[in-house]
């Protein structure tokens, strides 16, 4: 076989750096792996300034965690899990080459993505109303009424603090959502002038792997923030 | 090559998708039961549990043979263990200086 032949049997999509398509794939998922392993450490420095703060401020963050809306957090978490679902079902639909199916599980992740934001949106405006949200409006006032009840002081200060932390966390993930929802409305576009096939997808695969990636975020976001101090206080 | 490609069958995405959102029906009504210090150690436990389910199949990587892929997953959670373990080893002891 001549080298012009092998030029042209070349699949479009192989770059020349590499040797074959599988190195090609292995070497783009590698890469996102090792972004979303300085992603786990981002958010891991959040987590651990949370888990501190908590440690030192236990009654400020049980009672500000209580004071946020865990049914708008549960309904949260179960419109991820089903974007993970379509954006599974996404990849697969990419493995097997069905460009009409792939294009329309792209669209109701999107659907799912722009719905977390909205019920988001919801719950800070909530916040806002409460004056909870950290600055020169913020007054916890309600919590500490709600402290003497149970006989525990508060601390508006440390309140402040655990709604900074809230704010800071959940808005960091929302902005990862909206960096999602970019990715996805590329992959969307291309998806439907059909550059993806059964021998070259790995955009879908590993925009899917973002996609999962904030989804495990909240997994955690979702017990810390919302769940673990909502039992009757002490 | 793209032909040994792993495709999973949908009813497998399907029953772990139900999976987690009974999961998350569990961790969230659980956490209005009073369990003492339990309520932290369960709701963590149960978003774990979650995190794996995702990782091992909606990410790929229980049928992944790129050992390169698990690597930098392991070394990504130990240095988070690190970052948490010893931040909390260095704060939760402090009193007893």
């Amino acid at each position: 076989m001549s080298d012009s032949l092998i030029a042209l049997e070349h699949p479009t999509e192989l770059q020349h750096h590499f040797a074959d398509m599988e190195q090609q794939k292995s070497t783009s998922t590698f890469g996102m792996w090792l972004f979303l392993g300085t992603e786990i450490m981002f958010f891991g420095g959040m987590f651990a300034a949370y888990l501190i703060y908590r440690r030192w401020y236990y009654n400020e963050f049980a009672l500000g965690s209580r004071s946020i809306n865990i049914w708008l957090g549960t309904i949260n978490t179960m419109v991820l899990i089903c974007s993970s679902l379509t954006v599974a079902l996404g990849v697969r639909a990419a493995q097997m080459g069905k460009r009409k199916l792939l294009v329309t599980l792209l669209l109701i992740t999107m659907v799912f993505g722009v719905a977390f934001l909205g019920i988001k949106g919801v719950e800070w405006y909530q916040k806002y109303e409460e004056h909870h949200v950290p600055g020169s409006s913020f007054n916890a006032s309600d919590l500490v009424s709600v402290g003497q009840k149970y006989g525990v002081h508060i601390n508006q200060a440390h309140s402040q603090i655990y709604f900074s932390l809230y704010f800071a966390l959940t808005g960091l993930h929302a902005l990862h959502m909206v960096v999602g929802l970019g990715i996805f409305t590329v992959l969307t576009y291309f998806a439907w002038k059909g550059k993806y096939t059964p021998e070259y997808h790995t955009p879908i695969e590993i925009g899917g792997l973002y996609w999962h990636f904030v989804d495990i975020v909240w997994i955690y976001l979702f017990p810390l923030l919302y769940l673990i101090d909502r039992k009757p206080f002490h | 090559m793209a032909e040994h490609e792993h495709i999973l069958s949908a009813r497998l995405y399907v029953i772990i998708w139900a999976v987690l959102m009974c999961l998350t029906v569990i961790t969230a009504g659980v956490a209005f039961i009073d369990l003492g210090p339990f309520n932290t150690v369960v709701a963590l436990v149960i978003a774990t549990f979650k995190a794996l389910l995702v990782v091992l199949i909606f990410m790929h990587v229980k049928y992944t043979s790129d050992r390169l892929t698990k690597t930098v997953i392991l070394s990504a959670l130990f240095w988070l263990m690190l970052l948490l373990g010893l931040s909390l080893m260095d704060y939760g002891t402090r009193h007893f200086v």
